[in-house]
């Protein structure tokens, strides 16, 4: 997929990946999170915790959205909060503005709403570090701001946070990893 | 602990709610069980002789039927993603996923079954029998068949071959099923210890396995 790359992100940092379709946004994610075998090289996680994986710190958000149709929002997020080992499920609930809808089965969320509730999984227990696949899509511009307060909470309190996206991200000091570049090189 | 019974728990409601697989399962005992003395006849001996064997042979086929899509939805909605990044190891997850399915699909047709019997003119002194040995096996079944939902659960139409897949180790506990449930006295009894054996061994060799298919599948 992809050879020579080399990056470092320090915690409370967020870096951005960009680059055209299929250059290894979302298998870069997927390789951090340990869902995917890295053929050659090696990934490093200074100061986490040093019995867990580093994808048992991480919340990976990507396109396929975890959530169960037949369940109802609340559900959804109290399973999850049940199966991650704990969590706020009213906070996360808060987070996106999904409490109004707490009882509706998942079915019947818009798509906009759906990727929200997969997103509001972010606010449901802490965790240092957040791989996120194209978080913005189908997000309205207040819920987009929701996501940008949460992302900056999140980088404040020390995490770190990996994003696939091609939008402008509003944090200083973001740093970028242009894929394209890296594979043209 | 928790963790796992937040996913048993998570799955029964959705076998409640949806339907889906289990509801297969039931659906289609139920007509076997029906349809089978109209094909038959009216020979009562004929019928009270085949009722356990094809009793038997109605919940293999059930618990196979339900169980061979056990990890395609959370795998194409991500949930499998998700939950091989949590806490609990995906060894786990295949035992919880194998526990629903046993107390949703494999149990229930277990305690029906002595039950539906009477349609098959079952004798009166196998329902006991045919009560324990089938709960006994349905567990090993449904853990049997979660090795055959994981390997084939990136196929979109796995289904012809979980059956080649499972079918030959679901022999042994049709074997030992039939003879603990229509055996002698004795034989009953060591048909149902190796029975029990068999869905020990499955319980503790199938969620390995079952993990280490989906592992294949992540990566």
């Amino acid at each position: 997929m992809f050879r020579g790359i080399s990056f470092s992100v320090e915690a409370g940092n967020l870096l951005q990946l960009v680059g055209p379709n299929g250059s290894g946004k979302s298998t870069l994610l997927r390789l951090i999170a340990g869902l995917c075998d890295i053929a050659d090289g090696s990934l490093a996680l200074d100061g986490g915790h040093e019995e867990l994986s580093i994808g048992q710190q991480c919340h990976y958000a990507a396109h396929q959205d975890a959530i169960k149709p037949a369940l109802t929002v609340v559900e959804n997020l109290r399973f999850w909060s049940g199966f991650l080992g704990g969590g706020n499920v009213d906070g996360a609930l808060a987070a996106f503005d999904l409490k109004r809808l707490e009882t509706f089965p998942a079915a019947l969320l818009s798509a906009g709403q759906r990727h929200r509730l997969s997103l509001s999984r972010l606010a449901l227990l802490p965790r240092p570090i957040w791989l996120l696949d194209e978080p913005t899509v189908g997000l309205d511009s207040a819920s987009l701001e929701k996501l940008w307060a949460l992302i900056r909470d999140h980088l404040v309190k020390g995490g770190l946070a990996i994003a696939a996206t091609h939008v402008p991200l509003p944090f200083p000091g973001t740093e970028k990893l242009d894929l394209g570049v890296e594979a043209a090189a | 602990m928790s963790i796992l019974w937040a996913l048993i728990r998570r799955d029964l409601t959705l076998a409640i709610r949806q339907g889906g697989g289990v509801g297969t399962a039931l659906g289609f005992f139920l007509t076997f069980v029906v349809l089978l003395p109209l094909g038959l006849g009216p020979d009562q001996a004929l019928l009270q002789r085949l009722a356990p064997g094809a009793l038997w042979v109605a919940l293999l086929l059930s618990v196979l039927l339900s169980a061979s899509t056990l990890f395609q939805q959370d795998y194409e909605d991500g949930s499998l993603d998700v939950m091989a990044l949590g806490a609990a190891p995906l060894e786990l997850v295949a035992l919880a996923k194998s526990a629903a399915h046993w107390l949703s699909a494999g149990l229930p047709l277990a305690i029906a079954a002595p039950l539906l019997g009477f349609l098959l003119n079952l004798n009166p002194a196998g329902i006991w029998p045919l009560a324990i040995s089938m709960i006994t096996g349905s567990l090993a079944l449904s853990l049997i068949a979660s090795i055959g939902a994981a390997v084939t659960v990136g196929l979109r139409r796995g289904g012809l071959l979980v059956s080649l897949l499972v079918l030959p180790l679901y022999v042994p506990v049709l074997i030992f099923g039939v003879s603990a449930s229509a055996g002698g006295p004795q034989i009953a009894t060591a048909a149902l210890l190796i029975l029990l054996a068999l869905a020990l061994v499955s319980l503790v060799l199938a969620p390995l396995a079952a993990a280490a298919a989906l592992r294949a599948y992540l990566k």
